[in-house]
């Protein structure tokens, strides 16, 4: 009776989504790459996992406990922050690095922001960097049982040759889930069937990424060499679960071209000029910073308003 | 001087150095300076030097200034603040450069930056443009020294966290992998913002213990009678802090109420009078 008596202005009609479920989503697309990277790492990888994940909802409970908020862990966007976390570092990571990185994405990025919404950067990539900076040596190395040796984008950097289709398949070093493309993309394919995220984004983000390589690499239209920069490094994880993140991206159509157009070209940037092979995290990083600005201009004009007298 | 004044100005001294010391600390409370503070704390003794460099300038220009203060014209005011300070800057530079040479080298750029360090030009235009020179000298002593330790504060934590050191000597057991992050720029936002925030928690929790003192004050000595009570102004201190509104409300509709009917009878006693003419 309750719920038939309930009396609230419009709208009526509600869809059942709600942030639980995209969360949970996301959780499931999230699987197969991260399957994977246990798979392929071995066992320190899946501990890398679980603490990043048990860190990053604990530091949100203890918070919210601690500032007697709503505990909001429920709505598992803690974990999906700490599973993206642990899927950005490196195999062998010790577990210390893990726990810091889960404290700092949830507690100075997240949550002194004012939670789930407010934050205007990705937790996930903001701890990352934090702590690329802090301890690079640790966070850039790759070498674990499985494999020794630079990664395929390094190796690409030097002027090696790859085996493209390892990389696709993700046999190669690299961080715990961004190595396989076939697994990523098989998670982003439930996110598109379930409606979670569309491809404005991220074929922006891929298409304007590829052009920037074809032009300024000096390779041309290489297909190999286009191939294993796709298949390379983070590109894919970011462009389909970062950069995609519902709170620091653009909300406005345009927008989401301009950022995703953005973050193609700063990649290129990093990975063609900078002095290491990577750069997704910093571009996205720096494209949420420029979200506020972008949706200033790219916010559509109702019907009627603004635009040009006759 | 007679006695009185001497008082005046010993205390307005104390005053205004307290006051830069704490209760204005040029950092955490009125965040100016930020260039320095942010680039320079790499190490506890970076920011001492920063900090101390800072002082002897705003000491001597706060000084001068208030010497001149009565000379200078208003519209020229700040050129001749600045090329006031901009000399104390010079001596203050070539005396680290002949005698700290290593201090000299790790501060690089922002010893000449002093000259428009915006705690220098904002004392000399908001104190010592007003004041006499004794108090100017303490108000540049205490801003100096506030912003010293400041400065050492965040220079310190960075420098543990970052380099695992203080002043130079291993603090952290050698296990510590130092978190590098905090000896670059983004580590200076972090602790700057942290020690600004604790400050912020201590101080608000010495303001609430200050007030609940106040407030026992108040009610200590009551004997609850107030009928015979000699302290005639008690009731308002008591009621004003108690209940809040109800005595005022009461008052304020008492006022209104006359006065709502007073116009209406004047305008009866016009009209009566016109009638009557």
């Amino acid at each position: 009776m309750g719920n038939m008596l309930n009396v609230s202005s419009n709208p009526h009609i509600r869809s059942s989504e709600s942030t639980t479920k995209i969360m949970l989503y996301v959780i499931i697309a999230l699987l197969p790459t991260t399957c994977f990277g246990v798979y392929n790492f071995g066992l320190h990888a899946l501990l890398v996992v679980l603490t990043t994940v048990a860190t990053t909802v604990l530091t949100e409970l203890i918070y919210e406990l601690l500032m007697k908020k709503k505990v909001t862990i429920g709505d598992l966007s803690a974990a999906v922050t700490g599973l993206l976390l642990a899927l950005n570092l490196p195999p062998q990571t010790p577990l210390w690095v893990a726990v810091m990185g889960g404290v700092f994405a949830i507690l100075v990025v997240k949550m002194l922001f004012g939670g789930l919404g407010q934050n205007f950067m990705n937790p996930a990539l903001g701890a990352r960097c934090f702590l690329l900076i802090s301890f690079t040596s640790i966070m850039t190395n790759f070498e674990c049982d499985a494999y020794t040796g630079a990664t395929p984008l390094a190796a690409l950097k030097a002027g090696e040759s790859v085996n493209v289709m390892d990389m696709i398949i993700g046999r190669t070093a690299g961080t715990i889930g961004e190595t396989s493309m076939l697994a990523i993309v098989l998670g982003a394919c439930i996110l598109i069937l379930l409606g979670v995220i569309d491809l404005r984004v991220p074929g922006s983000y891929i298409v304007s990424f590829v052009i920037f390589i074809v032009l300024f690499s000096g390779k041309g239209l290489d297909p190999q060499y286009i191939s294993a920069q796709l298949a390379g490094g983070g590109l894919m994880l970011g462009a389909f679960f970062m950069a995609t993140d519902y709170v620091t991206r653009p909300i406005t159509k345009k927008g989401q071209y301009v950022y995703g157009i953005f973050l193609g070209i700063m990649t290129g940037i990093f990975r063609l000029f900078g002095p290491s092979a990577e750069g997704v995290s910093y571009a996205i990083i720096i494209g949420n910073l420029l979200v506020p600005l972008i949706e200033k201009f790219t916010t559509p004009k109702p019907f009627g308003k603004g635009g040009e007298r006759a | 001087m007679s006695e009185e004044t001497k008082m005046k100005t010993s205390s307005a001294s104390a005053d205004a150095f307290v006051n830069g010391l704490i209760k204005e600390n040029p950092t955490f409370v009125l965040m100016l300076g930020m260039c320095p503070t942010l680039a320079v704390t790499t190490s506890a003794m970076n920011g001492l030097g920063m900090g101390l460099t800072t002082t002897v300038v705003l000491v001597l220009s706060n000084m001068l200034i208030s010497l001149l203060r009565n000379i200078i014209p208003a519209k020229v005011r700040i050129p001749a603040f600045i090329v006031i300070i901009a000399t104390f800057v010079t001596v203050v530079e070539l005396l680290l450069q002949g005698f700290m040479s290593s201090l000299y080298d790790s501060l690089g750029i922002y010893i000449p930056l002093i000259v428009v360090n915006c705690i220098i030009l904002g004392r000399a235009e908001a104190f010592a443009s007003k004041n006499p020179v004794i108090p100017s000298a303490f108000d540049g002593l205490g801003m100096g020294l506030g912003f010293s330790v400041a400065l050492t504060c965040i220079g310190a934590v960075r420098e543990i966290l970052g380099a695992g050191e203080l002043f130079g000597i291993r603090v952290m057991p050698e296990s510590y992998v130092p978190i590098s992050i905090f000896v670059l720029a983004p580590g200076a936002f972090f602790v700057l913002a942290s020690l600004t925030a604790l400050q912020n928690k201590i101080k608000r929790t010495l303001a609430e213990k200050g007030k609940k003192e106040e407030a026992d004050k108040i009610q200590s000595g009551c004997s609850s009678d107030c009928m015979n009570c000699s302290d005639a102004g008690c009731a308002h201190r008591f009621y004003d802090s108690k209940a809040e509104g109800t005595i005022a409300e009461a008052a304020t509709k008492a006022e209104q109420a006359p006065k709502a009917e007073a116009p209406v009878q004047t305008e009866q006693a016009v009209e009566e009078k016109k009638e009557e003419n």
